[in-house]
């Protein structure tokens, strides 16, 4: 930093009597000091001052009171009880009546306290002198010479070989502490460009647990879809459905404009993933006349007829599709697994 | 007893006393009269569609044309059902009043004949799904727990954890569900109204439609449970951010300049 | 000082027990110098006690929570009292918060204090930095106090995001799922960092209790270590204050510690703690069961973190959707960008007060606090940065934005996209006029008093206001700020005509400086002459 460069007397004159910028007497700013003390009515009138021992005596028993309160309606209300207290609604009766008479247990104590510190401690502001934080020049240069003896003592500067291994064996030294993080998880490799969905795997309708038919699914309706052998029971089924949710709707052939997304459709019926690609919210805000899907945290929004693309907001590319036809019995089937990622973008995505 | 004759007076009173009678005549002639029941039914359906077209042509063909086969102004009709019809009209969503981003719900304009008749009209042009009954949207004996499973997989995304309503594109939205008669909430997922995609039966069974149901009547109605208490909207962090900032460091810093003030002197100087 | 027979009488008990701990541990000297310290009283002087009281109020029940809570994604079916949630099937996180909030009697309570207390005190941390920003609180000697304070609040950000994602709830899940995307984002170590934070892919069956030990023992450890640096720095330092009558730069005015600070600073502890119960009484927070429990495939609208990490909601919600697809690469630009956009906001307001003791060379202690307009430069500077984050702020909310104000989603996120760059602009050219306006009306009020309200009609009919002349406190306090003279480069060629080096940086530096302190960029206060000119009789009007 150059500050150094900066000459005093840019600064500006420094405040207090020493600095006045006029002679003393002639300075109708100068400091007139401390302001003579004003009493309080409790500090000339003993009433007055009774009075407020009382207020504070007060305060203080209907902390206790309210205290009693506390543990009579901790006794009392049983914990399921619900009451109707306008305007709160129906709320539970332990916790209104607790809460308050612990507010008030509380709120009593610091109210008396601080009613008797404004009222009947002694009001008269007093000045405290600051000592400078920097060292004298002398304590300064007796530190420095200690800290140089010190130094010498200890060869530190002289021995560069010590000096040098101390501070190779000191850096090394955290690495373990690193190195034991390494079981924290497994390595990405490839867990986040697969899915549960494979060739043949039929789709499950979320609401009924059956598998779904062309015939269920009508134009403006929407499914959610999870893949057949999966159950909410499984131990991985959070991860598992965090990759593999699907929104199933129905769209006119002839009103889907991108050409793969037709293909990959059965009859107009198309699958998309429900896992949004800007940071993974299960995005399903579907408005059917528009086909346009909003994601709720982050109002990414897709058009569901025109291959996913992103039409607004902060997700970088389209929602993933996946290929769906009819199988032997008539239900719907993934063709494969999605053919990229879903969900958010990574750095090894490509 | 107090509360009918205090409701005598009544503006829908009269209203109410002619439907009753006309369903006593109805029925009186239904029981009484010769020809087979079922004839009887469809004579009341083609009377019930005379009316609907009739009212169609008066406050629905202006958009959707004479035959219900849509304008630019308006989709088609055919093989909408009468589900549709009673969801739109029933919640006043239809007649549309001007053109936006989307119908809001309004005040209801036609009586629940005339939207029976609406429906029935409408109904005729194609087949579409019905209006259902009490049954089938009664959330007694549904699972909530299930409804709430269900709710979340296929309606949170829109309408929020329990019904709150939220954002779409360009200054459209999923309406809030609080207070949503159950046979219209049965209705809009049969029918998927506006951008709300449908739900039919064939992938969300009936029951499963009942016990959504039972969720949303559980969790966003004036009887619901808040224990915590204020639910603050139902919106999550941000209402909860709000308040913490507007009413917790509020009313802390109140305090605080209440502790730091200078008590008052006994003179003023 | 002690004589015989001062040794001989019995000291009373307290005495007694006070020698003994002063034999070990040197109390009397300690409170020698501190007993009595003196604290100056102003309300924004106690923004930071908020934050403070509200962290002891955080581990409290923190504390209490970890009795309950089972931080363990292990999946279980649920049977307890809460209907709706009957036989869906859960990790033992969640059915544990679930427990916590209807069997555990006054547990749901100890949640919600836990949770409102948490917002408190990062919005406490908050508005305490920027009221130590807008006065110059952060200049000589205590900038590095400055940094500890940044620290703790940084620090609190993240404890917050780790407690509140370890119910494992739709919401926060949803939530851990957004950083693990931004993780992936990271160029080259990200898919790594994501497999080694996670134990395998997300969600996985760790997070939650690795999170747990985040978040009830790194992170709160630390900042206790900083909390307590940070203390016995205001303790050493001693408290700043503004400028008035006989306060100067050498001293400080105010009450003593024992007892009048002691009983407010103590009670307004129980005055905190008081009014965050009330609310936990009255106001639900993150009502979990309403939620749901995690499923990585379910999501409800509206999904945002708590207020603290909303400004980084907003920046990475109105990004454009950038990526580069380059040699089997991808650089996912629309998230690390405001990833990094996020450190960058936060670490500009950490360094300012180093730039500002750069531009302005000033190496001594500061004591008195400017007052904001004082300081025009800095006060717009500040007001542009709490610009930003506001108007990502709202990015972060855009959604409720929209169904409540009734406007479109994507015209909202437009605005924040236009105005994260146009509205600090605005907001640090307003801010200045506004300073140098007010400096300027200071100026006329030393110079010609106060305005009284008395009209008064000339003999020749003109009206005339009256204006009172200050006090000669309120003189002193008005004119007592600094102002600095900008810095010059000085001629480029010395006397002899050779050329002088200039650096680049010393050129930078001279241009700063003229834009804080130059003719235009500050009121000159008013000097004694003019003063004097003006009060020696024919001066009124």
């Amino acid at each position: 930093m150059s500050s150094q460069e900066i000459p005093e007397e840019n600064l500006p004159a420094e405040q207090g009597p020493a600095h006045g910028a006029v002679e003393g007497a002639d300075d109708p700013f100068a400091d007139p000091g401390l302001p003579a003390h004003q009493p309080r009515i409790q500090d000339i009138d003993e009433r007055a001052a009774k009075r407020s021992e009382r207020a504070v005596a007060f305060m203080f028993t209907l902390s206790m009171l309210a205290t009693v309160g506390f543990i009579a309606s901790y006794v009392i209300f049983p914990v399921d009880k619900i009451v109707y207290i306008w305007p709160f609604g129906h709320v539970s009766a332990l916790n209104f009546s607790l809460g308050l008479t612990l507010g008030v247990a509380l709120f009593a104590i610091g109210a008396g306290a601080v009613h008797w510190a404004r009222t009947l401690m002694s009001d008269v502001e007093v000045a405290d002198d600051r000592h400078a934080i920097e060292a004298t020049p002398e304590v300064k240069a007796k530190v420095l010479a200690d800290f140089a003896a010190g130094a010498e003592e200890s060869a530190f500067g002289r021995r560069k070989l010590i000096r040098n291994t101390m501070f190779g064996a000191l850096a090394l030294v955290p690495l373990s502490g690193v190195v034991l993080l390494r079981d924290l998880g497994p390595l990405p490799e490839k867990k986040l460009r697969n899915t549960l969905w494979a060739k043949g795997k039929q789709l499950i309708n979320m609401n009924t647990m059956e598998p779904l038919r062309p015939e269920d699914v009508a134009v403006g309706s929407l499914t959610f879809a999870m893949p057949e052998g999966l159950t909410e029971e499984a131990e991985d089924f959070q991860n598992q459905i965090a990759k593999a949710a699907l929104m199933i709707i129905r769209i006119q052939p002839e009103n889907i404009k991108d050409k793969r997304e037709r293909e990959w459709a059965h009859e107009g019926i198309v699958a998309f993933s429900k896992i949004c690609t800007h940071v993974g919210c299960p995005i399903s805000l579907y408005e059917q006349q528009t086909h346009h899907v909003l994601c709720p945290c982050h109002q990414s929004t897709f058009d569901l007829s025109d291959g996913a693309r992103v039409i607004f907001g902060p997700a970088g590319h389209a929602l993933p599709q996946l290929r769906i036809g009819v199988n032997s019995e008539g239900n719907l089937e993934a063709l494969g697994d999605f053919d990229e990622p879903v969900g958010p973008a990574f750095w090894e995505r490509g | 007893m107090k509360k009918l004759s205090a409701r005598r007076r009544h503006p829908l009173a009269a209203v109410v006393v002619l439907l009753l009678a006309l369903a006593a005549t109805g029925g009186l002639y239904a029981a009484f009269a010769p020809a087979s029941k079922a004839q009887a039914d469809e004579t009341a359906q083609s009377l019930a569609i005379e009316e609907g077209k009739k009212l169609y042509s008066v406050g629905c063909a202006s958009c959707h044309g004479t035959g219900g086969q849509g304008t630019t102004d308006g989709p088609s009709l055919v093989g909408v059902g009468s589900a549709a019809v009673d969801f739109q009209v029933g919640t006043g969503r239809m007649p549309a009043q001007q053109p936006g981003a989307q119908v809001p719900k309004k005040k209801v304009i036609y009586n629940q004949a005339q939207i029976d008749q609406l429906a029935a009209y409408v109904a005729s042009l194609g087949a579409g799904p019905i209006v259902p009954t009490k049954n089938q949207v009664s959330p007694d004996g549904a699972d909530i727990a299930k409804g709430g499973d269900l709710f979340r997989t296929n309606c949170a995304q829109c309408h929020n954890f329990t019904g709150e309503g939220g954002a779409l594109t360009n200054g459209k939205y999923a309406p809030s569900l609080e207070g949503v008669d159950p046979k219209h909430i049965y209705e809009a997922m049969q029918t998927g109204p506006q951008s709300m995609p449908s739900f039919p039966d064939t992938t969300m069974p009936e029951q499963q439609k009942r016990d959504i149901i039972a969720y949303i009547q559980t969790v966003n109605s004036a009887q619901s449970e808040n224990p915590g208490g204020l639910k603050l909207g139902g919106l999550g962090p941000v209402s909860e951010g709000l308040f913490a900032w507007i009413f917790g460091l509020g009313a802390l810093i109140a305090v605080a300049i209440w502790v730091a003030a200078h008590t008052a002197k006994a003179k003023k100087s | 000082m002690s004589t015989a027979t001062d040794t001989q009488r019995k000291a009373p008990a307290g005495e007694r027990v006070a020698d003994w701990a002063d034999g070990r541990l040197g109390i009397y000297s300690l409170a020698k110098a501190n007993m009595r310290k003196i604290f100056p009283d102003h309300w924004s002087f106690m923004l930071g006690e908020i934050a403070l009281y509200s962290f002891i109020i955080i581990i409290l029940t923190g504390v209490y929570l970890t009795l309950f809570f089972h931080p363990s994604m292990n999946e279980v079916v649920y049977h307890g009292s809460y209907e709706p949630m009957q036989g869906i099937k859960m990790s033992e996180a969640y059915a544990s918060t679930l427990d916590i909030s209807f069997d555990v009697r006054g547990g749901l309570l100890v949640r919600q204090i836990h949770h409102w207390a948490a917002l408190i005190f990062l919005a406490g941390m908050f508005v305490h930095m920027m009221r130590v920003f807008f006065t110059g609180a952060f200049r000589k000697p205590r900038e590095i106090n400055w940094l500890f304070g940044f620290l703790l609040f940084v620090l609190g950000m993240f404890t917050g995001f780790t407690g509140y994602s370890l119910p494992d709830d739709l919401l926060s899940g949803t939530g851990v799922r957004f950083t693990q995307g931004a993780i992936l984002s990271m160029p080259i170590v990200g898919t790594y960092i994501s497999m080694f934070l996670f134990g395998g892919e997300f969600p996985g069956h760790d997070f939650v209790a690795r999170f747990y030990s985040i978040h009830i023992l790194l992170l709160p450890g630390i900042m206790l270590g900083l909390l307590v640096a940070h203390l016995i720095l205001v303790f050493y330092h001693k408290h700043t204050q503004f400028a008035g009558p006989g306060r100067t730069n050498k001293n400080v005015v105010g009450m003593p510690l024992l007892p009048v600070y002691m009983a407010k600073a103590g009670g307004f502890f129980f005055l905190v703690f008081g009014i965050i119960a009330v609310i936990a009484a009255i106001a639900s927070i993150n009502p979990i069961w309403a939620i749901g429990p995690y499923r990585p495939d379910q999501v409800s609208t509206g999904a945002q973190p708590d207020w603290y990490m909303g400004f980084a909601e907003g920046l990475i919600r109105v990004m454009p959707g950038w990526e580069i697809n380059l040699w089997g690469h991808t650089l996912v630009l629309g998230v690390f960008i405001p990833l990094m956009a996020f450190g960058l906001v936060l670490a500009i307001i950490a360094v300012y007060p180093f730039v500002e003791s750069w531009i302005t060379g000033d190496k001594r202690e500061h004591h008195i606090l400017d007052r904001p307009r004082n300081a025009p430069t800095r006060t717009a500077f500040g007001v542009a940065w709490i610009t930003e984050y506001v108007i990502v702020f709202i990015g972060g909310g855009n959604d409720l934005w929209a169904t409540h104000f009734h406007l479109s989603l994507n015209a909202i996120s437009w605005f924040v996209r236009i105005f994260i760059f146009v509205g600090p602009v605005l907001a640090f050219i307003a801010t200045r006029r506004i300073c140098l306006g007010l400096q300027r009306r200071d100026k006329e009020k030393v110079l010609h008093g106060r305005e009284s309200g008395i009209i008064k009609r000339l003999p020749h009919g003109e009206f005339v206001e009256i204006h009172e002349p200050l006090g000669p406190e309120q003189l002193h306090t008005l004119t007592a700020h600094e102002q600095y003279k900008p810095v010059e480069i000085g001629p480029t060629v010395d006397e002899n005509g050779v050329e002088r080096k200039v650096s680049a940086l010393q050129k930078l530096r001279a241009r700063l400086s003229k834009g804080y302190y130059g003719e235009d960029n500050q009121i000159a206060k008013p000097t004694v002459e003019e003063y004097k000119e003006i009060t020696s009789g024919h001066g009124h009007h």
